[in-house]
């Protein structure tokens, strides 16, 4: 693998002689510059980078903190996002009091607190197949902190047509995947995965989740990689996927190839620009109505009426039983995943309604009910969250 | 042949919450099959339609790609680890 090639990061330093530490920036990074893996040229070269982080969240959030403290010359942070409560779980570059800001302002004033000798660019927009190109060209690395497939098939062919390397880091539950694509004759995300999982398929929000501390590991490692690049010491993630199980606390290390027939970077790439990554990922636009809505559904100020009417309603939850110890509306706990085996529970000459946390799971519940011969059978619209916004604010939301 | 089949976070639901499962196959073919006999959820997670692997989803024999190897057909010995590692974004829940 090509370990030895050395991403030319920055101008060649003979170019950049202006280029020096002030006496502060000396004893700042002095932890760095006694050590003859980075030592002044290793620093200089750091301040000389240009790194791009997409999504200042999860993996954004250690990343940025380890650049800025390392002295990464120039910060480039994309995210449109604000910050909410359910963030600060995991989002360490955020307080409580910065709820409800653009994460792109908090993440700037973070990371200039922490080293105001860097530049931290900010870009408080969407990152799109029209202004990809134009964000990664100024920068040497671009590191994907992104939570979702179809900017994860973004951010990698925009690298692999700027022939640019991609720091990549994804996590579920307490699951992370990291490794260093488009780096030269290396592997690109395509390689890995040609294509991505249809919508129907990806865990729901049921499975969904994670340890917080599970995106500080990834994001730590990424910007290790990142440094590595930079410095051009060590042996890079190239080739290799990283795979980590903090349930287990166990590394373990799959061989990674470039795939000549890939639809990118292979021997007669198909993909030469940019394409619709959400139309290739099978979604069709936020906007689009939900396949659920057409079961037949109760509000929940209905569905509460007619409860306090006296009204014989069968109450059935189809969430996990941790998510019914958050809390419950007292119904009968049944898992989606449990309904077919335990179908026999229920009486189908009951009215029943069905909920779930948001209303998705349920209405795939109601659906296989009104199959298996349930004429009487509602979703719950909105599920929990709903009951909790439109009838009992007690319940909490989560 | 004795092998470990290991399940990933994201498919483990549809495997009975195993997080690995050991299993008797010469092929990587025959390990899978005898996976999703066990557990039938599993096999619309691992195959699509036209019963090929689907493009998501990879399979390892230790640290090696099946598609490198023999795919379907490559050979395990005893004591060999097969490793599913389907891809994973992140949490938007979209």
């Amino acid at each position: 693998m090509a370990t030895k090639t050395e991403i030319s990061t920055t101008p060649a330093a003979a170019s950049q002689t202006a280029v020096t530490l002030s006496n502060e920036e000396i004893l700042r990074y002095s932890r760095h510059l006694i050590m003859p893996e980075v030592g002044m040229e290793g620093q200089l070269k750091l301040k000389q980078a240009k790194v791009l982080c997409i999504g200042t969240g999860g993996l954004g959030a250690p990343l940025g903190l380890y650049l800025a403290a390392a002295g990464v010359g120039r910060i480039g942070l994309v995210d449109f996002d604000s910050v909410d409560l359910t963030n600060l779980q995991r989002q360490i570059l955020f307080s409580t009091t910065d709820v409800g800001r653009p994460k792109i302002e908090a993440a700037a004033e973070r990371l200039h607190n922490l080293n105001p000798d860097i530049q931290i660019d900010r870009y408080e927009t969407r990152l799109t197949s029209e202004n990809a190109l134009e964000l990664f060209k100024d920068y040497d690395i671009i590191v994907d902190g992104t939570d979702n497939f179809p900017t994860r098939y973004l951010v990698n062919d925009a690298c692999v047509l700027l022939k640019k390397p991609n720091v990549y880091g994804s996590i579920f539950r307490f699951e992370g995947q990291i490794t260093v694509f488009g780096y030269p004759d290396g592997p690109c995300y395509r390689c890995l995965y040609p294509e991505p999982p249809p919508p129907g398929l990806v865990p729901s929000c049921a499975e969904g989740g994670v340890l917080g501390v599970l995106p500080g590991i990834v994001g730590a490692i990424q910007a290790a990689e990142t440094l590595k690049l930079i410095i051009g010491k060590g042996e890079p993630l190239v080739g290799r996927l990283l795979l980590f199980d903090a349930l287990a606390m166990r590394f373990r290390e799959l061989k990674l190839r470039q795939n000549p027939e890939c639809p990118v970077c292979g021997n007669h790439p198909t993909v030469t620009k940019l394409i619709d990554y959400a139309e290739f990922c099978g979604i069709r636009g936020e906007e689009a109505p939900a396949p659920e809505t057409s079961v037949p559904e109760i509000t929940p100020k209905d569905l509460k009426s007619r409860l306090d009417r006296g009204d014989d309603i069968f109450v059935l939850d189809v969430r996990e039983p941790h998510e019914y110890q958050i809390c419950n509306l007292g119904g009968r706990l049944i898992p989606l995943g449990d309904l077919s085996r335990r179908v026999n529970e229920l009486d189908s000459s009951r009215e029943i309604v069905a909920h779930c946390r948001s209303g998705k799971r349920s209405a795939e519940a109601v659906e296989f009910l009104r199959k298996a011969g349930f004429r009487k059978v509602l979703n719950l619209k909105g599920g929990i969250l709903a009951w909790s916004d439109e009838v009992d604010p007690s319940v909490p939301k989560y | 042949m004795p092998v470990k089949v290991i399940i990933p976070t994201p498919l483990r639901a549809y495997a009975g919450k195993q997080e690995s499962v050991e299993l008797q196959a010469s092929t990587v073919g025959e390990a899978l099959a005898s996976l999703t006999s066990r557990y039938a959820e599993l096999k619309k997670h691992l195959y699509a339609d036209d019963g090929r692997l689907r493009s998501f989803v990879n399979v390892y024999v230790n640290d090696e790609d099946i598609r490198y190897l023999q795919k379907d057909a490559t050979r395990l010995r005893e004591g060999d680890t097969v490793s599913i590692v389907p891809s994973i974004a992140g949490g938007a829940q979209s």
